[in-house]
């Protein structure tokens, strides 16, 4: 199996450990990526906030490189918010020839063309499609036993677009935590919103909608995540909302991919969890690590 | 243009005909969006922050269909979006709802009535690194932010995270190589964003549409 790969910026700032054990689970799976060389930035939300154009020419540049080495091969994509922008770019220019006609005559400027070929696949996808969870669980060193793993897809992962799980009630990460050997944490949450940005424009706002997943996930060893925002904000600010709404909602925090790396007996180095935020005394312990 | 200066940092709008017929083009597509709208509220409901907004978003459309701009840009609902697409998924008339707040947010920048939003300021911030070095660095975005907001206790708030993810490592403080626009004599007279060019055709090609 073979995929260009689009880390995004976040993994390569706050999202470290989510490239590395990205990189390392499929890398032990058989999977081979090829980084697009000399990727850009895909406009996250801002671009779209200010220019619809320029919110269309900053994924397309990307897709476009991809498309100069090979149209056939799918772009993984780890980052939800990053996803989403390549996804829409496809689906807007789709519907829209007049729209691809401009954005590439924008990208003219860089000496590139946008054919609508390339197609972007989010990490939770090839996980739970392409691999998959017998091949997974086939390569499970050490299973998870007794670890209780609370899923969490967020938004942007599934909305608008999830087309390979149901976008409101989302299921595709149970069998892969279950191949693990680890069980799942029942609750409702996994695809409410976590505030996204306004952490840093409407903190109070955010932190609602975040404490009442960290509190619905109370009971389980971690909760998983597949999306740098949302890890951000799961992690990054446990410690705030636990004061402000005076309830202890210390849980480890993991990438999805990072929990599969465990069981895949991966070194805790090559999945960077030293660089987790919120890893809990209790989890290490039943770990062992 | 010189190197850093994004192209939206326009924060007064343009007096003129072209400017007006722009802004009255942008009003009819945002209203375009959402004609069809009526009032069933699953928006409302399906909202994640509509508990925090003034006008919920149904409310919003309403306003939107009867051409109340300015008290659309006066509340704070727009800015509350997080774009979580619950209400563009359960729309029963399949409106692209969470596209029609980013036309708004992009009339009200077109307005020059953003200037005392937070995440106006932020989205300015983003890409202008963006326009510099192609990609984000978080630590020069929040940098630019917080100089951009001129309030000296805002980067308080982020302290504790900023340190805390400083000691991992998370946020590099080197930033990538930039082009340098020489003279005839070759020497550097100032150095280009990786994104200056494109950034300018993007503004040129959304000015003459």
């Amino acid at each position: 199996m073979k995929y260009f790969y689009y880390p995004g910026c976040s993994l390569e700032g706050t999202g470290i450990e989510y490239n590395a054990s990205t990189r390392a689970v499929m890398d032990a799976l058989g999977a081979e990526l090829t980084e697009i060389e000399d990727w850009t930035c895909c406009g996250a939300s801002a671009a779209e906030a200010m220019s619809y154009l320029l919110s269309m020419v900053l994924p397309a540049r990307n897709l476009a490189l991809a498309e100069q080495i090979n149209q056939e091969m799918d772009i993984l994509v780890p980052c939800s918010a990053c996803f989403l922008n390549l996804k829409r770019v496809e689906i807007h220019t789709d519907q829209d020839r007049a729209l691809l006609d401009k954005v590439n005559t924008a990208l003219s400027e860089e000496g590139l063309i946008y054919r609508g070929r390339a197609r972007a696949r989010h990490l939770l996808d090839v996980f739970a499609n392409d691999l998959g969870p017998e091949r997974i669980g086939a390569r499970v060193k050490r299973k998870l036993a007794g670890l209780r793993v609370a899923p969490y897809y967020g938004c942007q992962s599934l909305r608008p677009y999830g087309s390979y799980d149901d976008p409101q009630e989302p299921r595709s990460m149970e069998p892969l935590i279950r191949s693990l050997g680890a069980d799942v944490h029942p609750w409702t949450m996994g695809a409410k919103c976590c505030g996204a940005g306004l952490m840093t424009s409407k903190k109070q706002v955010a932190a609602e909608l975040t404490g009442a997943i960290l509190s619905a996930a109370k009971g389980a060893d971690c909760m998983v995540t597949v999306c740098p925002m949302c890890q951000m904000n799961q992690d990054g600010y446990q410690a705030h909302i636990s004061r402000v709404r005076g309830e202890d909602l210390r849980i480890t925090i993991l990438y999805l991919p990072q929990l599969i790396g465990l069981a895949l007996d991966l070194a805790p180095e090559r999945l960077k969890l030293d660089l987790n935020l919120a890893l809990t005394h209790s989890f290490r312990a039943k770990l062992g690590i | 243009m010189k190197g850093d200066r994004p192209m939206m940092r326009q924060n007064h709008p343009v007096a003129g005909a072209a400017h007006k017929l722009r802004r009255e083009n942008a009003v009819a597509a945002v209203q375009e969006k959402i004609r069809a709208c009526m009032q069933c509220g699953t928006c409302s409901g399906s909202c994640a922050n509509s508990f925090a907004m003034d006008h919920t978003p149904r409310q919003l459309w309403r306003l939107v269909q009867l051409g109340e701009m300015d008290e659309i840009f006066a509340s704070k609902t727009f800015a509350l979006c997080s774009n979580c697409y619950y209400c563009t998924l359960r729309c029963p008339r399949g409106l692209p709802l969470t596209e029609t707040i980013h036309a708004i947010k992009r009339l009200a920048v077109l307005e020059g009535r953003d200037e005392e939003k937070k995440s106006t300021q932020f989205y300015r911030s983003f890409l202008a690194t963006v326009q510099r070095y192609g990609r984000v660095r978080e630590m020069e975005l929040m940098t630019r932010y917080f100089f951009t907001m001129k309030n000296p206790f805002l980067p308080l708030g982020f302290t504790p995270l900023g340190l805390k993810l400083m000691f991992k490592g998370k946020l590099p403080l080197h930033v990538p190589q930039l082009l340098a626009v020489k003279d005839n004599k070759g020497k550097a007279m100032f150095f280009e964003g990786r994104f200056d060019r494109l950034f300018r055709k993007v503004e040129e090609l959304e000015k003459t549409s």
